[in-house]
């Protein structure tokens, strides 16, 4: 059984609505269905407006999905109380991407860390305060500044914090919204690597959301790409780098910019009336599916 | 050096007054441009690249302020020319292109008003001929269905329509130099490609020499003909685009191509350890050095000064100094098949 499955996710929202008129529906998740197997590091990419973050956020009900179902250890998400969603989040946790303004900035790091042990009652002062510590030293910071606040860190320790939060409340699925792509270049990498280590370490299942195709490729087992509001295409990341099939994978995987001047670049330029957008996924090789 | 570079910065020092005393953001900066060519700009936020191109505009806003050196262009060094002399060459001779397409452009002016205001504050066409030379440029940044389009607002066109709008702004009076400040990293990266062609293609059209600002070596790879890699402040690397990505010859800019994803899919990637430092607060001697893996003696001394490396190569590093040229570098080691 995987240990994520969402099927027919659809989230509309509703655009230009007035007082006496109703606006336009539009499909941000329009039918999307993928599983996620335990342990495994699952990329949803696609470009701005694709619908890859409304879908992070519809499964952990950031965000109320319009139709679909989100299964997560078989039980279905969406019919959770909220008293039991409550509950299931400690094992579903999300990192986001702006690490300056996803950290209250009047708390301090400890506070921040601390927080979601609090929230779900989780061990008395000591026993909190002795696990933030190992947390700290869990994402490679000094609990030496545990009672700093995030002004004080750089980008890169600030997502430390944030991924401390995460794994405070010892989750199996994290999801990442595009963790990386605010920090310093330089930094990223570092962050990379505790994201991987942290997974083996944990054995954590992660859904990773990104724009950066190249680390994608890196770090993912298999990838689903996103165009306006749908998969279209999905597959072992290997097998879908080496021979995408849909138009609009072409169209992305030939726009990565190649970091070595000698490569010889062939740019796809997608005509978006060519995409069939009633098309469903059929299996074009093994476990790789594509819209055609 | 050739002197006839279309542009010449040489030991340029931009300070940023704090209660602390003045900060350098941009370090005793000295590079050029020629005629026809691309250098591409390379750093991190904070580097220094984003103020190095206002302080060639001369668009460095109090507490900032250029604090000496020399910024020649045509032969003439613009910090000694008046304001109206300065308003002469910014938008008609040297043009700039902004990251942000989304707050660059003025939401409550239609796009053909904005780019005919150019051509009228330098007086490049009358009223009546503005409005045909903006559908001609939104044209030319293939804009499709120009004449209705001239009309539109801001708010009606994409990110990357937006960007082709203020590349026509850009082009709108020839002018022979245009610096592209991060003019892709708003966009996705289908919309990154069509943007850096058309840049590519309008280059050659119009005859220009670009400055290209960003922190994407994959964009710096694809698009420039020479490379300045700053650090804190300072340029730390110059040289050809090919010979930068073969054989970077500072640590730093080895560390940041070894650093990028590639190689076995899950491998671990080689990481720059540590972050950047602050201006306020810089360590002695090389900026680079307590993140240097091949940090030595005189490393914590000095700032390095340039040296040769290779051909036509420069680097601010002790280890290129011809006293210590039987040293390995550590980081070297390591780039072959990081370079991918």
């Amino acid at each position: 059984m995987p240990l994520v499955e969402v099927s027919h996710l659809v989230k509309h929202f509703t655009r230009g609505g007035g007082l006496l008129r109703t606006g336009a529906r539009v499909a941000a998740v329009d039918d999307v269905s993928f599983s996620i197997e335990a342990g495994e590091t699952f990329g949803l990419v696609g470009e701005s407006g694709s619908g890859k973050t409304t879908t992070g956020r519809c499964m952990l009900r950031l965000v109320e999905p319009s139709s679909g179902d989100v299964r997560f250890r078989g039980e279905n998400v969406l019919g959770f109380s909220s008293r039991r969603l409550r509950e299931a989040r400690r094992d579903m946790q999300i990192v986001f991407q702006d690490p300056y303004s996803s950290l209250n900035p009047r708390m301090r790091a400890r506070q921040l860390v601390e927080e979601p042990l609090i929230i779900h009652k989780l061990g008395a002062r000591p026993a909190r305060r002795e696990r933030v510590a190992d947390l700290f030293r869990l994402v490679g910071l000094d609990p030496a500044h545990l009672e700093r606040y995030p002004h004080q860190f750089s980008g890169g320790q600030r997502q430390r914090i944030g991924l401390a939060r995460a794994l405070a409340l010892n989750p199996s699925f994290v999801i990442l919204d595009e963790p990386v792509s605010a920090l310093d270049v330089s930094v990223q990498a570092q962050v990379v690597n505790l994201l991987m280590d942290l997974q083996r370490q944990l054995n954590l299942t992660y859904l990773f959301i990104a724009h950066d195709l190249r680390l994608v490729e890196h770090i993912c087992d298999r990838v689903a790409v996103m165009y306006l509001g749908k998969i279209v295409e999905m597959g072992p990341t290997a097998a879908l780098f080496a021979s995408p099939r849909h138009a609009y994978t072409k169209a992305l995987l030939s726009a990565i910019p190649i970091p070595d001047p000698e490569a010889e670049r062939r740019r796809i330029v997608l005509d978006p009336a060519a995409v069939n957008r009633n098309a469903t996924l059929k299996e074009v090789a093994s476990g790789h599916w594509a819209a055609l | 050096m050739p002197d006839n570079a279309l542009l010449r910065v040489e030991g340029l020092t931009t300070v940023f007054d704090t209660a602390a005393g003045p900060v350098p953001a941009v370090n005793d900066v000295t590079f050029e441009i020629q005629a026809g060519e691309t250098l591409g700009l390379v750093g991190e936020s904070g580097s220094g690249k984003s103020v190095t191109a206002l302080s060639i505009m001369r668009l460095v806003q109090p507490p900032g302020r250029i604090a000496t050196g020399r910024i020649v262009f045509k032969g003439r060094d613009l910090l000694t020319l008046d304001e109206p002399a300065m308003c002469a060459i910014r938008g008609a001779e040297i043009s700039l292109i902004f990251q942000e397409p989304m707050t660059a452009l003025n939401p409550v002016f239609r796009v053909g008003d904005q780019i005919a205001e150019a051509l009228l504050v330098h007086g490049r066409a009358t009223r009546g001929g503005a409005r045909a030379k903006a559908i001609e440029l939104l044209r030319a940044v293939r804009i499709p269905d120009p004449e209705v389009r001239v009309k539109d607002y801001p708010h009606q066109l994409s990110g990357g329509m937006r960007q082709r709008v203020l590349i026509a702004i850009a082009l709108a009076c020839q002018p022979s130099l245009v610096i592209a400040d991060e003019p892709t990293t708003a966009l996705d990266v289908t919309i990154q490609a069509q943007i850096l062609d058309l840049l590519r293609e309008m280059k050659a059209a119009f005859h220009l020499s670009l400055l290209l600002i960003t922190h994407d070596l994959g964009v710096i790879a694809e698009t420039a003909d020479r490379v300045a890699v700053m650090y804190a402040g300072r340029v730390v690397e110059t040289g050809p685009v090919r010979e930068i990505f073969r054989q970077p010859a500072h640590p730093y800019t080895r560390g940041l191509l070894a650093s990028m994803p590639g190689g076995a899919p899950g491998r671990r990637l080689r990481a720059i350890e540590g972050s950047v430092p602050l201006l306020s607060a810089l360590p002695a001697g090389c900026a680079f050095n307590p993140r240097c893996p091949d940090r030595f003696e005189p490393c914590t001394t000095a700032p390095p000064p340039d040296y040769s490396a290779g051909i036509s190569q420069t680097a601010k590093c002790y280890l290129h100094d011809p006293h210590f040229a039987t040293r390995t570098p550590h980081s070297a080691l390591r780039t072959p098949d990081a370079a991918r």
